[in-house]
């Protein structure tokens, strides 16, 4: 029987960087997940790309990952939010010198990098391609049985399963869900105009268009959001009808469009638990929350959970308590809380109040944008909550170790 | 009145007492549940102060490893379990029998060796580097003689941390009134008469051979719990050494 401080269930992307985030500070914890990442990991750019604030950013800086994917990622220097194709644009800019509000990461390269790192981490073992057969919850620590024979136990388990975690659902740890009825086109496109960092965001009462700078400046990711029917029809068009709706949708910022990459589809949905602790176990990133990718804040919310974890667990171990101690839980589910349902329920209201069709609506939306372009407070708020930063900031967070 | 160092300073009363809370001392939403919110609080104090005595690394595991460390009144071994995964080489003593069952099966059960002992600290002879006591000095019958058998058992450049309530009007409303009165705190669990302020304290220290370093309150609020604190009007925690 091996014997670890921490036991992570699910090697994705949250997963392998809890891990690290660990071992960083020399606590031991072992990684289980059934999917071996080494045959799936890409060479060639796959579409899938992710925008990490700021402050996320930090905390790869702080595991040491983050100078070397600094060169592939590309800022976002501005986010600009209209609402329809004419609308005029709430802009929040950010100076040269500040942190960008964000920087757009292919998923490939967080993969490359996290993978790289785990290999060699002291303090990790490895348990990929591996299933957890049993789990018990004892009072006194977790002990897994898994297929490859060996038995793992940990004073706490943490759950990294993302949005349809099994064991989640197998403690009974309830998830508040509805479907949006709607999906994203996920693609990325090369454009005959140079982006210059800027990120776009339209809103219509289907859903918005986001376009994000990716690297060289001639690319952007597109994320479209539509009811299913519509959707699905889209996937549907050849090519050049598909790039022509974009074109009309984006109202031709970008000037001409090819693909840089094949389309994509993914449904919607809004999840929330109230909870994310049970007796010696944590929910950790989505699978705790789900949200709207509306404003890409789903993934650093999860970062957010990462650091808030480590925060706590790296605390707890330097007064020597149980790291299943039912006060380090109740910190982690104080701290994560507030955060998750305030980012949660903002998305949620962004896509209702965008969702509403008619002129009456859109006269408010739009009386809306623009009162929030010319008070500067709120402006700020936005877009220090677009760099992550607002709320009682973990160190990792601030770039920094425990 | 003779006052050999075989001395007892317990009070059969108050033993009898938490022996009968003890079966659900480690139960975080039990008749204990005030105890382990305490309980990093304490430990930051703790810790802080291990530190600053012995020159330890903040970021450290195991700042105590090598160290012996003693707690009196442990209880079933909330503070004795924290100390051990520290590193320290731990004994705890308590003067309720069920209590150091309850404790000696937990840790055995969690892979800690502890050398638990039903046992009153004035009957001891060893030494150790780290000695303390939570909230018991109010709870024993001469608390001079309790601060002097405390004082023998700490070895050469060792550190005692002691924490007990202030008699204050507010620690009675607090502790007592409201604590004990709404079930927060088991009933009985405390005499205000017996609770020493901070001057008191001082002046027990010094009669003892002890110099009292820092003194933290151990304060209460809505927004940030119990947390440490420079109001020590309801509860306070303290690091002594021999003078």
């Amino acid at each position: 029987m091996d014997s670890h401080d921490i036991i992570i269930l699910g090697g994705g992307l949250i997963g392998q960087t809890m891990a690290l985030a660990l071992d960083v500070h020399g606590l031991k914890s072992v990684v289980i997940d059934p999917v071996d990442p080494a045959g799936t990991l890409t060479t060639e750019f796959d579409g899938r790309v992710t925008a990490i604030s700021s402050s996320s950013w930090k905390m790869f800086d702080a595991i040491g990952i983050g100078p070397r994917m600094r060169e592939e990622a590309c800022p976002i220097r501005r986010i600009e939010v209209r609402d329809g194709a004419d609308g005029r644009p709430l802009d929040f800019e950010t100076d040269d010198m500040a942190d960008p509000l964000g920087l757009m990461l292919e998923n490939r390269v967080l993969r490359r990098e996290l993978w790289a790192m785990i290999q060699k981490a002291p303090h990790v073992t490895r348990k990929f391609g591996v299933t957890a057969e049993t789990l018990d919850r004892g009072d006194h620590r977790v002990t897994a049985c898994l297929s490859d024979g060996t038995t793992v136990t940990a004073p706490l388990l943490l759950v990294c399963e993302g949005r349809y975690s099994s064991t989640r659902d197998a403690v009974g740890i309830n998830v508040a869900a509805w479907d949006y009825a709607s999906m994203s086109i996920v693609t990325a496109l090369d454009h005959a105009i140079p982006h210059q960092n800027i990120a776009h965001q339209i809103f219509y009462p289907g859903g918005p268009v986001a376009l994000l700078p990716m690297n060289p400046g001639t690319r952007s990711a597109l994320v479209w959001s539509l009811p299913d029917d519509h959707a699905k029809a889209a996937m549907k068009l050849g090519d050049r009808a598909f790039l022509a709706e974009v074109s009309r949708v984006t109202a031709d910022i970008l000037g001409d469009l090819s693909f840089a990459a094949p389309r994509a589809l993914y449904p919607l949905h809004f999840r929330h638990t109230a909870k994310m602790t049970e007796k010696r176990l944590a929910l950790v990133g989505d699978a705790g929350h789900g949200i709207h990718p509306i404003a890409g804040q789903g993934f650093n919310l999860g970062l957010r959970d990462v650091a808030v974890m480590a925060e706590v667990l790296v605390d707890g171990a330097r007064l020597g308590l149980d790291l299943g101690d039912a006060q380090l839980l109740a910190r982690y589910q104080r701290w994560r809380a507030g955060d998750v349902m305030a980012v949660t329920f903002a998305c949620d209201s962004l896509v209702r109040l965008f969702g509403l069709p008619g002129k009456a609506a859109r006269a408010v939306r739009r009386f809306g944008l623009d009162a929030v372009q010319r008070a500067k407070p709120v402006k700020d708020l936005f877009m220090s909550e677009a760099r992550g930063e607002s709320g009682n900031l973990p160190m990792m967070l601030q770039g920094l170790r425990v | 009145m003779s006052k050999a160092s075989t001395t007892t300073t317990i009070d059969a009363a108050e033993a009898a007492h938490f022996g009968k809370l003890a079966a659900d001392w480690w139960n975080p939403k039990g008749s204990s549940a005030m105890l382990h919110k305490l309980n990093p609080v304490r430990l930051e104090f703790i810790r802080d102060a291990i530190d600053g005595h012995w020159s330890a690394d903040g970021s450290s595991f195991r700042p105590l490893t090598g160290k012996t460390a003693l707690d009196v009144g442990c209880g079933a071994g909330l503070l004795c379990e924290p100390l051990a995964r520290l590193g320290a080489q731990m004994t705890g003593v308590d003067a309720a029998p069920e209590s150091i069952a309850i404790a000696a099966t937990h840790a055995a059960e969690g892979g800690l060796a502890i050398d638990y002992r039903c046992a009153d600290v004035a009957g001891m002879a060893e030494q150790f580097d780290l000695v303390t006591s939570m909230e018991v000095i109010e709870h024993v019958t001469d608390p001079a003689d309790f601060l002097a058998a405390l004082r023998d058992r700490l070895a050469d450049g060792g550190l005692m941390v002691l924490s007990t309530p202030n008699r204050t009007p507010k620690s009675r409303l607090a502790m007592i009134t409201l604590g004990e009165g709404l079930g927060a705190i088991p009933k009985g669990t405390h005499d205000w008469d017996k609770f020493l302020t901070p001057d008191e304290m001082q002046d027990l220290l010094r009669d003892a051979g002890l110099v009292a370093g820092e003194m933290r309150g151990i304060a209460f609020s809505a927004t940030a719990g119990l947390h440490l604190s420079d109001d020590l009007s309801l509860n306070y925690i303290f690091t002594a050494t021999r003078a």
